[in-house]
């Protein structure tokens, strides 16, 4: 196990893929906490390849029109809105 | 409120005047949605979000007549082993001074086990309702995949958890399943699953009969499990033995790999599932301007806790690219490989048995510094989540320190009745 396996940048890139804004404590407990971690996930490597035989099956409803939430009630929960509709942030 | 901080919220939700539930109280985790009462998965990010529509479970606990005495505190969007990681506090165990009342749904157990409610609600991803069950030394059902709608409740790594009940008896907890289960049009992976268990009845299952009854005991979930929690594992099955049970030893090779499976697949799921909260239809906003992501990302910064975004993040790794068939395709593999042998193990044996979890409650703080220890914890209940079966967690007795154990006992699919069985020979 080593543990540069995860380097600073690699948590950060991933933070930022996952939109999670990170301190710089957590960036440096998560780097190493990840490199620990990623290397017990490796033990997955001795997994023999295995039939997946699952009878998977779509389930689908009729698309009909029925009943939902009221658009103020699908609002009841947005921090911002305006005139009916969500409410962003502005885009600079 | 009470004074080991099981409740997030005390709103009084009042079922119907009758029903197999009157007169009796049933906390609800609140990770399941409640029309017009705050619902917040232990988290700052939902901590006034209130839903406009009840999850399918309480509707029908309404309609069974229960009353809803409060909203149960929980590991935040149910990622903990400890109910430590809330935003709204720890919850300690009311059974064990100075210990954690397992988790995620540690507060629905802790209500429980202290009598504050006459049973509860909660929801099993990798052992969150056995887990907790085993520490407060209460009765805890997670059901077959499938069983029990999960319509309302906030997603975390769907393709996994089921809502389940948590009671004192097995009886009482057979009933409340009972309440629950059954097929909803509005989850379409819920399975009509009436030739199997006829009528969906649970309760009269408890009647204590184990004469004949074949338990199979994997070994690999004995290795390595502390001493206390291995005898007084023995001394049940030596009860259950004495009431007409017979056991013997099975292999399941594959549960050696389980935890990793389950976390790397729990993990992905949750990094898609958290992936709405971005403070626009709901959730914490941070009020800032600009670019969208990085909007996006300060207000996640600001809504979710540690162990939270530590998962997040760790599944959007196991899913980005270059990594996806080194963990998140061999997670798989190892899935089915555990449903296999489950199957294998169950074609000549009734039920298995093991601890429900190979320690003893921790000291509260014990675990929160070492995220994979307490992720390894989970090693005796996270391959039953994989293979989508029913568990039961019923008290074994207490260790010489007289902390409570735990004893898990798994079925066959849709086998419900005959572990329910198994275990009212012991609580």
């Amino acid at each position: 196990m080593s543990d540069n396996a995860v380097d600073p940048d690699e948590v950060r890139h991933i933070a930022d893929l996952a939109r999670i804004d990170l301190d710089e404590g957590e960036v440096e407990r998560f780097t190493e906490q990840f490199g620990e971690i990623l290397a017990a996930f490796e033990a997955l490597d001795e997994v023999p390849e295995t039939d997946r035989d699952a009878d998977l099956a779509n389930v689908m409803r009729p698309d009909e029109v029925r009943d939902g939430l009221t658009q103020a009630e699908a609002l009841q929960n947005a921090p911002e809105s305006e005139a009916g509709q969500f409410k962003g942030p502005k885009v600079s | 409120m009470t004074g080991y901080n099981g409740y997030i919220a005390t709103d009084t939700i009042e079922g119907s005047d009758d029903g197999p539930l009157a007169g009796r109280t049933v906390a609800v985790k609140d990770n399941i949605s409640t029309e017009g009462v705050r619902t917040t998965c232990g988290s700052e990010m939902l901590d006034d979000y209130v839903p406009p529509y009840d999850a399918t479970v309480v509707e029908r606990l309404k309609d069974a007549g229960a009353t809803i005495p409060g909203k149960t505190n929980m590991d935040e969007f149910g990622m903990g082993t400890t109910t430590e990681t809330s935003a709204f506090g720890a919850v300690e165990n009311p059974v064990a001074e100075g210990r954690v009342p397992g988790g995620s749904s540690g507060g629905s157990a802790a209500v429980v086990a202290a009598g504050d409610a006459d049973m509860a609600l909660g929801s099993d991803t990798g052992g969150s309702i056995r887990c907790p069950a085993a520490f407060c030394g209460v009765v805890g059902i997670k059901p077959t995949y499938g069983l029990v709608s999960r319509y309302g409740l906030v997603a975390y790594a769907n393709s996994l958890e089921q809502i389940g009940p948590i009671a004192p008896s097995v009886e009482e907890a057979a009933e409340l399943l009972e309440v629950i289960a059954g097929p909803d049009e509005r989850d379409g992976t819920t399975r009509d699953a009436s030739e199997q268990v006829e009528d969906y009845a649970f309760a009269d299952a408890a009647d204590g009969d184990v004469e004949g009854l074949s338990i199979g005991v994997p070994t690999e979930l004995l290795d390595g499990a502390d001493e206390g929690v291995v005898e007084t594992f023995w001394d049940a099955m030596d009860e259950l033995e004495s009431q007409g049970a017979t056991y013997h030893e099975v292999d399941l090779p594959s549960v050696e790999h389980a935890v990793e499976a389950y976390y790397v697949i729990a993990m992905s799921e949750a990094s898609s599932n958290l992936a709405r909260f971005d403070g626009v239809r709901y959730g914490k906003s941070g009020g800032y301007d600009g670019n969208w992501n990085e909007s996006f990302a300060n207000a996640r910064e600001e809504g979710f806790g540690e162990e939270v975004k530590r998962r997040v993040l760790l599944g959007t790794y196991a899913l980005s690219a270059g990594y996806h068939d080194k963990y998140y395709k061999k997670a798989q593999d190892a899935r089915a490989w555990v449903k296999q042998d489950f199957d294998e193990a169950l074609s000549d044996a009734d039920v298995l048995a093991s601890p429900t979890m190979p320690v003893p409650p921790m000291k509260r703080g014990e675990s929160l510094d070492d995220p994979l220890t307490m992720y390894l914890a989970d090693a005796n209940t996270t391959p039953v989540n994989l293979a989508n079966l029913p568990a039961i967690s019923v008290p074994a007795g207490e260790t010489d320190d007289g902390l409570p154990v735990g004893l898990q006992l798994v079925g066959p699919a849709f086998g419900e009745r005959t572990i329910i069985r198994a275990g009212s020979a012991l609580a």
